[in-house]
């Protein structure tokens, strides 16, 4: 059964082939596959995160972006609303002096009619006493032709006089 | 279409293997019959064990021949071919026996006349087929080498790819995670016998040349590797590990007066490596065997008949097929085997301390 009784040539020829094999590759193959199989697997493992990194940095910028767009919005809102208040502040304060203006004139119209009315009343009761007096002269003209009219007038004035007392 | 194709090649070219087992044992038993009598123990053994000279397909007699070195009891080196001493001549006076102690090897007369073994450094087939399966290993591990040579960081395509996938399985799936540090020093024997063990296993499933040889299925072969983890092991073994062989952790009981716990660790370093040598051996004959039986089956049923026969091949034909199949898948395992129990062999053979053993797990 030679399979099981170890064969001195055969031993031989393995032991050489395998020293040779192993002096071959052991100096010229394994160590530069091993290192160029781990640096690769490095830059890998370095490219993986980097894209995660450059990912976050995306995803990040994208936030931010929308963050810078949502205040825009917020300010914009802000300015529309602080321009309608002083619109309606403007328009307010162009009435309110519209209103005193137009109160200031009325006033000094009705200053101005008040004196032309005194005036005119001053004027008219002028008239109205001196057309009296005209009328009072005539009527006592007429009266005082006789003395006992005379007295008599002046007995009635001073009766009334002294019962308005 | 294209998985189709590559199917039906795969499947034609496993088939042809079969076949060829086939036709080579048919050869034989052709001759066998011419002497009255199938052998099938010899068949097998004869199939399975060395030659000088290498079978050629369809052809029994037909051999490559390949040289013959042998050293007399002179201490003279005679050196000639295979062809010279095929049929039975004798050449420098050296003919191969056929019966008696050293039957079907090359053997000499010395001066008494009385028949001798010379040293015999032949390049049998078996050692023909060792070193193809160096040089292919050579070759395709430059290939991988000098891929990145040339194009650096880039990935291979294509056979280097397959390659460095394996590379990567052993040593970044297997050693690197058993060894650590450590495992730099030790992956270039460990990768080699990786790559040298597939190679010849895969070859020894070829039935034609430059394949046919059962080369990890001899125990010749398996020893030498075996031996290499043993020196291996053994030669860079620190100062704890020969503590633990000589006076290992245990009760004063145990190791002294009666050395019971050092005898069983001693005897466990010669059994470790002879495990290896056993398992390969046994795992990759017995995957050859197999595959032969069931070819021969069709000879021996043959004997009674044509329709026996015809059906026992059918049913041959699938298993032996079947059984090729899963010695392709034995042949990796067996080469993994191998490397990774060489791995905790000799990761085993430096411990450290207990307590920085303790805090390199935890880390």
């Amino acid at each position: 059964m030679e399979l099981f009784k170890p064969e001195f040539g055969l031993v031989f020829w393995m032991f050489l082939a395998f020293a040779c094999l192993y002096f071959i590759l052991a100096k010229y193959a394994w160590p530069f596959i091993i290192k160029a199989m781990e640096e690769r697997a490095d830059l890998i493992d370095k490219g993986v995160a980097y894209a995660q990194e450059a990912k976050s940095h995306l995803d990040n910028a994208k936030a931010e972006a929308d963050q810078v767009i949502a205040e825009a919005r917020k300010q914009q809102a802000d300015i529309l609303r602080d321009a309608a208040k002083m619109k309606t502040q403007l328009i307010e304060e162009a009435k309110l002096a519209a209103t005193e203006e137009a109160k200031k004139v009325t006033d000094a119209a009705q200053v101005a009619i008040d004196q032309a009315r005194k005036e005119s009343e001053k004027q008219l009761r002028q008239e109205v006493s001196a057309y009296a007096l005209q009328i009072a002269e005539q009527v006592v003209r007429q009266k005082m032709a006789d003395d006992k009219a005379q007295r008599e007038l002046v007995e009635k004035l001073l009766n009334e006089a002294g019962s308005k007392n | 279409m294209k998985k189709v194709i590559t199917s039906v090649v795969a499947f034609a070219v496993v088939a042809l293997m079969a076949f060829g087992y086939m036709t080579a044992l048919e050869h034989a038993a052709h001759k066998s019959e011419g002497e009255g009598k199938l052998d099938p123990k010899e068949l097998i053994f004869e199939h399975l064990g060395d030659a000088y000279g290498w079978e050629l397909p369809f052809s029994h007699s037909n051999r490559i021949p390949l040289p013959i070195i042998v050293i007399d009891d002179q201490n003279t080196p005679h050196c000639f071919l295979s062809s010279a001493v095929q049929h039975g001549e004798s050449c420098d006076g050296f003919y191969i026996a056929h019966e008696g102690e050293y039957k079907g090897k090359v053997v000499g007369k010395n001066a008494e006349g009385k028949e001798y073994r010379p040293i015999d450094l032949s390049i049998t087939k078996n050692v023909a087929g060792i070193l193809i399966a160096a040089f292919l290993v050579v070759v395709m591990v430059m290939k991988v080498r000098s891929w990145y040579k040339k194009n650096g960081m880039k990935a291979p395509r294509k056979f280097t790819a397959a390659l460095e996938m394996v590379v990567d399985f052993v040593y970044v799936g297997t050693i690197r995670p058993i060894m650590g540090k450590e495992a730099p020093k030790y992956a270039p024997y460990l990768l080699t016998v990786f790559f040298f063990i597939l190679t010849m296993n895969l070859l020894g499933l070829i039935v034609i040349f430059p394949g046919g040889a059962n080369l990890t299925g001899n125990l010749s072969v398996t020893l030498v590797l075996a031996v290499l983890t043993f020196l291996v092991t053994n030669l860079t073994g620190n100062k704890e590990y020969w503590k633990e062989l000589f006076w290992p952790d245990v009760p004063m009981g145990l190791k002294f007066p009666i050395p019971l716990m050092p005898v069983i660790e001693i005897f466990g370093v010669f059994t470790k490596p002879i495990a290896l040598m056993i398992r390969l051996f046994a795992n990759m004959m017995g995957g050859h065997m197999v595959v032969i039986v069931f070819t021969l089956l069709i000879f021996i049923f043959g004997a009674y008949g044509v329709a026996i026969g015809a059906a026992t091949s059918v049913f041959s034909l699938a298993f032996s097929l079947f059984m090729l199949l899963l010695d392709t898948l034995v042949s990796f395992i067996q080469a993994y085997v191998f490397t990774i129990l060489s791995t905790m062999f000799i990761f085993m053979a430096h411990p450290v301390h207990h307590g920085a053993e303790h805090n390199e797990i935890s880390e």
